[in-house]
């Protein structure tokens, strides 16, 4: 490299004064704590680690330490991504291997202290996590290496690498792991039009569903002259499911701005914004702390790194629509109108936010953007599968074991996730369905689960990439109501500027709602009607998805469809045989009480809103089926476990 | 209680303003007065020289604006889809149920409020809700009670209802 390394106290000459080259290494091992004198304790939290309790454990440690006279210093990290194990506390002592552990409540955290700080860490624990070999310090005899735990076996952490090691708050340790280094590559050794050349050789492409190749995308961008072009970092993860960027940004700030800036400087930006959820506040107070701290580092602001180029970042904060996820919505919830889409072309690449040429980029795909700078394309290429590069995040919940951040190289299989990441299903239910992709995308069967996961694989299986959300299901979940829930979202979600979006799936829900109702009451019309529509299901989708105008619409049917392609028979339970085979959908749910249970104390029939139990005291009840409506409020109720769902 | 800022002082903050800053100035607005009066978005038209019909076009599109005060404790409910399939519909009922009120509604004493949320990005911990920006992971109808109980004591201690 012919450039000094900027990275001293750690930066631009002027701001902060440049050590010396011993000095320099001394510091970025005092802030890799590979030296520490006293004993680190890193707290995981993220929203997830906070509300399953870390602050609490804290304050407990803490009292730990001042009622046996000890020190030690704190860092608050993001989020490692074991989100079932929350909260994960680790305890690194001079000298040792750091140690983490699993589920610290705050009555744990006392055992848990005496062990380190007796020296003693006992493998069979069952808050014991393992050690880390991250740090250059002598291992504890028989302690697991937590990197061989199965949630993280198969792992390959590139986004996350840094997530729940460093402070996210400090700019100063994302520096000292090689952080901004790559954007200072670009800015000195480099021209934009290789800085586009070399993503579109690494073949990375966009992390945020429809997996357009990033590289391309910036040239367009790059080749159209413009006074003032716009990169935007498309932080609105709207995906229920899916929370993989709020954990990079919680986790790992720095990443996504140096993403960012070499992005704004491969199309000549000047200005870049970062549009994120209002639902994520501790991921928008990180990122105003970043943006702060890099601007006070001359790694933002006029002139960065005396190249001339200046960028400028700008916090928008979103205001609560799916739709805005979609480029072209999100450039006009910016400008401050309504988030609706409009047709492409024009592409925002030629005319974008206020006219002018804008890029518009996930979180995760900036996040990969600075290593792939700094260690060249080729070993971003060297993974993943014929089309489709690197690794992708998945956040991975629902149903299995273990529920968290995944991040894998693309061609794994989803097996692998499911089952050895996750650990299969929890309680021993057997598995169902992987939704994947979020309202967009589709739920796969246990028969596809050997694909291997790329862009394209998962089209073939009616499903799609999307931003990354894995929800697993099991016996228990009903594939019908599932096709409901997001068609329920999707009809509440659309814009409403274009008619099929905005009618169609309407009526889709409207179908899927009367498949799913009970039928008391039902006149012949209205049984014709539910026929007709069922029928008409497949068409109308086909429709939906041939003329809406966005991304939103186009996809809106794929839940529909994939769940009707491969739990057809779970359909037509519900159609014809008017029963609900999980026993999730209440209106085809019928209630009956066991005699031989009931001890007739009425608690059931006082609760019941449609006097449909029968029954006097101290005698078995009975439930009138053509009056009950599904509601469960006497199974609620029952202390003898009298009241039987009935299939 | 502390001081409020007050609509001059949030605008004042939007010198020269134009089309661009409307949703950060509402999104003020509402986090200071809890929601969108119609004064408030008369005076905001007026500084930005924009019709109400437009701001109410642009209010009423996004999910975060309100146009009610919400209740002292603010219940956002998480129906995601990592919620949903962990049974947050049965954590809605139960809150609504023990509330006595629907989504979107304000309890009468005005201590509580139910919102429905798209995605609180907790999946891992489904099913979430959160009250006044404290989230509760793992919800289940009947933690729903005590979790409840626990605000119905906090606010009787500190006096009644406002």
């Amino acid at each position: 490299m012919t450039f000094t390394p900027l990275l001293s106290p750690l930066t631009h000459e002027g701001v902060k004064t440049q050590a010396t080259p011993e000095g320099y290494d001394k510091l970025v091992k005092t802030l890799r704590r590979e030296n520490i004198t006293k004993p680190v304790i890193y707290v995981g939290a993220g929203t997830c680690g906070i509300s399953a309790g870390a602050l609490k454990a804290k304050d407990e440690i803490v009292k730990y330490l001042a009622a046996n006279s000890l020190d030690a210093d704190f860092v608050d990290v993001g989020c490692i991504g074991l989100c079932s194990e929350e909260p994960l506390i680790d305890v690194q002592m001079p000298g040792r291997l750091r140690v983490s552990f699993k589920r610290v409540t705050s009555d744990k955290v006392k055992g848990i202290m005496d062990q380190m700080f007796q020296q003693k860490p006992d493998p069979g624990c069952a808050e014991m996590l393992g050690q880390l070999k991250d740090t250059n310090g002598t291992p504890w005899d028989g302690v697991p290496y937590m990197f061989d735990h199965p949630f993280f076996k198969q792992q390959t952490r590139r986004v996350l690498k840094n997530c729940g090691f460093i402070n996210p708050v400090s700019i100063d340790e994302y520096l000292a792991r090689d952080g901004y280094k790559g954007f200072a590559k670009a800015l000195h050794t480099m021209t934009p039009p290789e800085v586009c050349n070399e993503i579109e050789l690494s073949g990375l492409r966009g992390r945020g569903g429809g997996g357009f190749p990033t590289g391309k995308k910036w040239k367009f961008a790059l080749n159209t002259s413009s006074n003032q072009k716009y990169m935007i970092c498309n932080a609105d993860e709207g995906d229920p499911g899916a929370f993989m960027d709020r954990a990079v940004i919680e986790g790992d700030p720095h990443a996504v701005l140096e993403g960012l800036a070499i992005a704004a400087y491969a199309i000549g930006a000047s200005k870049a914004y970062v549009y994120i959820r209002a639902e994520y506040p501790l991921a928008i107070e990180r990122l105003i702390l970043a943006i702060k701290q890099a601007t006070d580092y001359g790694l933002l602001g006029e002139n960065i790194l005396d190249s001339g180029f200046d960028l400028k970042i700008i916090i928008k904060k979103g205001a609560g629509a799916f739709v805005c996820g979609e480029e072209t919505a999100l450039m006009h919830s910016i400008e401050g109108k309504r988030g609706m889409p409009r047709p492409r072309p024009p592409y925002p690449a030629i005319s974008g936010l206020f006219g002018k040429p804008s890029v518009v980029n996930n979180v995760e795909t900036l996040a990969n953007v600075p290593s792939i700078i700094l260690n060249g394309a080729a070993e971003h290429a060297a993974i993943g599968t014929a089309g489709s590069k690197g690794t992708k995040v998945f956040a991975l919940s629902g149903k299995v074991l273990r529920t968290g951040l995944v991040e894998v190289v693309m061609g794994t299989k989803l097996r692998d996730i499911i089952y050895t990441i996750g650990g299969g299903m929890a309680h021993g239910k057997k598995f169902k369905a992987v939704q994947i992709g979020g309202p967009s995308g589709g739920c796969i069967p246990e028969a596809r689960l050997d694909i291997e996961i790329d862009y394209e694989s998962l089209k073939t299986v009616g499903a799609m990439m999307g931003s990354g959300g894995l929800v697993s299901m099991d016996e228990d979940n009903c594939m019908v109501d599932v096709a409901k829930f997001f068609m329920d979202f999707i009809q509440r979600e659309s814009c409403g500027k274009c008619i099929p979006c905005r009618e169609g799936t309407r009526r889709m829900l409207e179908i899927l709602q009367a498949i799913t109702h009970g039928r008391g009451t039902e006149k012949d019309y209205d049984a014709l009607k539910r026929f007709k529509g069922v029928m008409m299901l497949p068409r109308l989708a086909k429709v939906i998805q041939d003329t809406s105008l966005c991304g939103l619409g186009q996809t809106a049917p794929n839940p529909v469809l994939s769940t009707l392609r491969w739990f057809r028979d779970e359909y037509e339970a519900h159609i014809f045989e008017r029963r609900c085979p999980a026993g999730v959908c209440r209106g085809l749910v019928k209630y009956a009480i066991i005699a031989d249970k009931c001890k007739g104390c009425t608690v059931c029939a006082k609760n019941c809103p449609t006097g449909a139990i029968t029954g006097s005291l101290k005698k078995p009840h009975f439930i009138d089926v053509n009056k009950c409506i599904g509601c469960g409020a006497c199974k609620s109720v029952c202390k003898f476990d009298a009241v039987t769902v009935q299939n | 209680m502390s001081e409020r800022k007050t609509m001059g002082d949030i605008l004042n903050g939007y010198q020269n303003a134009s089309r661009d800053s409307l949703i950060p100035i509402l999104q003020d607005v509402q986090n200071e007065f809890g929601f969108l009066s119609r004064e408030s978005v008369l005076e905001i038209g007026k500084h930005l020289r924009l019709p109400a019909s437009k701001i109410y076009g642009v209010a009423t599109f996004y999910n975060q604006f309100r146009f009610q005060p919400t209740g002292r404790f603010h219940i956002m409910i998480c129906r995601g889809t990592a919620c949903h399939v962990k049974g947050s519909a049965a954590v809605l009922a139960a809150l609504e149920k023990e509330l006595s009120i629907k989504a979107g509604e304000t309890s009468e004493d005005g201590l509580f409020s139910i919102e429905v949320v798209a995605c609180i990005g907790a999946c891992g911990l489904a099913p979430v809700l959160s009250i006044n920006g404290e989230i509760y992971a793992g919800m289940d109808e009947e933690k729903v009670k005590t979790v409840l109980d626990t605000y119905r004591k906090k606010a009787s201690q500190e006096g009644g209802a406002k």
